[in-house]
Order: structure tokens, then sequence, then C-alpha cells
């Protein structure tokens, strides 16, 4: 992070701490960007104030299994912001726990999160609450588990029955 | 009006329907990545399929007795490639183009389907990543031949 970026953000983050406490629980500077770690429960109201705040852009969510990190949730959904205007970056992160894989959808506060959690659905599990159509979007539907959790066997491949889930609704006709 | 021009040939009915098979295969390209590409540089100028007879590509199986599997397939990918090779009149040939299609290639994971031959059957495999558009007139010479050496009925 720049010393201009860090100019930047810190009022921001100061003004979203303020409006919802204990919504961040951590922040960190990784690679240069910043980084928030936001509550599970929060974290969609924390997304919103950051879209409020300028970040105009969701690039990506990633999934992350920590699998065989101690003293941790099993699961991280993290989220690439962008903001156009003010050229800049923060991740945010949020811990899911293996035995309750509920998040918050934010396909309410960016539309390139309704494929982004599709694509996190399919690859990890999560549940995106509030998602208009979580079905899987990479692999097809018959396919059973996860494919990027670090507990499926990366070779394991299988077979798709039909093409019916590829047009369902030329296929009905 | 001469000899010449009124001649007349004997030759065997199977032997003719052979020759015009082998001369005249239309090729389907289900290209799904690279190769596909690459075979764009054998139908054009400078490598001319042509010359073998296999320049009109189709784009839909009904027309065409040659497919040509250029590419990675993966398992959602799988039944599509399977009807589209059932949609294919009789006779038909199916080559199949580099690493990928042929074996999986370096895609050894949960999605990528190890080798078309478990879906399709498969008369020619071209090894290469992707292969040289030599490698692929190779494929439609060595399918000539066995269209030569099959028995039409």
């Amino acid at each position: 992070m720049s010393k201009n970026e860090r100019e930047q953000l810190r009022p921001i983050v100061d003004d979203i701490k303020g409006r919802l406490p204990g919504a961040i629980l951590n922040e960190e500077d990784s690679f240069g960007d910043l980084v928030l770690v936001a509550d599970r429960k929060q974290s969609h109201d924390v997304m919103k104030q950051l879209r409020a705040q300028g970040f105009d852009l969701l690039a990506d969510i990633a999934g992350v299994d920590l699998l065989k990190v101690e003293h941790t949730e099993r699961f991280l959904v993290v989220y690439n912001l962008y903001s156009i205007p003010r050229d800049l970056r923060v991740r945010v992160k949020v811990y899911v726990p293996e035995d309750d894989m509920n998040v918050p959808s934010v396909t309410d506060i960016w539309q390139s999160a309704n494929w982004a959690e599709r694509e996190a659905y399919d690859m990890f599990g999560f549940h995106f609450e509030g998602h208009p159509n979580l079905v899987r979007i990479l692999t097809h539907r018959q396919f059973e588990g996860h494919a990027l959790r670090k507990d499926y066997p990366v070779m394991k491949g299988q077979w798709a029955s039909g093409v019916s889930d590829l047009m369902p609704d030329m296929e009905r006709e | 009006m001469t000899a010449h021009e009124t001649g007349v040939i004997t030759t065997r009915v199977d032997e003719v329907i052979r020759w015009g098979r082998k001369n005249s295969l239309w090729p389907l390209p289900f290209g799904t990545a690279c190769c596909a590409i690459e075979f764009m540089g054998v139908v054009s100028s400078v490598f001319d399929v042509s010359r073998f007879g296999a320049e009109l590509v189709r784009f839909s199986p009904r027309q065409s007795d040659m497919m040509i599997v250029a590419g990675t397939i993966n398992y959602k990918m799988g039944p599509v490639l399977r009807r589209i090779y059932e949609q294919m009149a009789d006779p038909k040939w199916v080559i199949s183009m580099g690493a990928c299609a042929s074996s999986g290639g370096f895609y050894d994971n949960y999605a990528t389907i190890q080798g078309i031959d478990q879906i399709i059957p498969v008369d020619v495999f071209i090894p290469g990543c992707p292969p040289r558009p030599e490698a692929i007139l190779d494929a439609v010479l060595k399918l000539q031949a066995k269209i030569d050496r099959t028995p039409t009925k």
C-alpha cells in the first residue's frame, strides 16, 4: 500500500468501524492490499458500506479450504473489491466453519456476485443465503461433492449421463 | 467417336465406393481448445487439406463423416460429444487430435476425461500439444489407408 492509498483507505475503514461496531475483526496488509476480516453475521452490511464508499467492482469471489491449518475455521471466502473512480483495492475475508456453511449473498449489491458465488458454491459448497439461483456452474449437476475441497480426491472424475442440465429449456420440449 | 472417348473401365463396386469415401472426407471440427486453431491452419492455403479431398468443413454432424476432436473434453462436455457423434450418419470416422483429446493431456484432474476413446470409438490418434499441421495431414492419410483396406459391407 502506498502512503496515498493508506490515507484514502483509513477514513473508509474508520467510517465502517464507527457504523458497524464489531463487524471488522481484523485488518491486514497483504501483498500491498488492504485486507479486512469481517464477521460472517455482519459481512453483508460491511459489503454494503464498501459499495457505498465507491467500491463499485466486485472482481472475484474466491474460496479457501484451510483443512490442515490449526486454530481456525475450515473455510474462507475472499471478496476482491476494486473502486474504479478512486483506483483502490480492498479484499474482504470471511471465515466459515464446516458445520455451518451459510454466508450472506452479495448478489443484491453487485450483479457480478451471481456467477462468482455459484462458482464458489460449486467448488467448496458454501451456501450463499439470498442467492437467486444457487446451482453448480462449472461441473455438471450430477457431480457429487465439491472439487476444490482439500479432502476431494483430485483425480476422481465423475461421469455425466446426459446433457439435460446444460439446456433444460430445450430438453423439456 | 473413338474408342478412347467411349472406353469402359471394369472394377469392383466395393473398390469404387472405398475410393470415393477416402477422397471426399468431410470433416466436422469438434474444437474445444487450441488444437482447433491449429486445425484452421491445416484447412487454409499453406497446408491445404483439400489436396487430400478433406477441405469441406461442415459444422453440422449430419453433413460430415470425419469428426476431428480438437481439444480438451471434460466430463460436462462428454455427453455432448457423444450425442454429436451419434448424430453423424454412417459411415463415420473419428480423429482424436492432440494430447488432451487422446489422453487428457496434462489435465490429470477431476474435470477432464482421460481420453475420448472412453466415450466414442477413435480411428486415428494424433500426438502433440498441439500437433503440427503435417501431423494432421498424416492422420488424414492414415485414415484414408484404413478406409481403403476396410470392406464396405
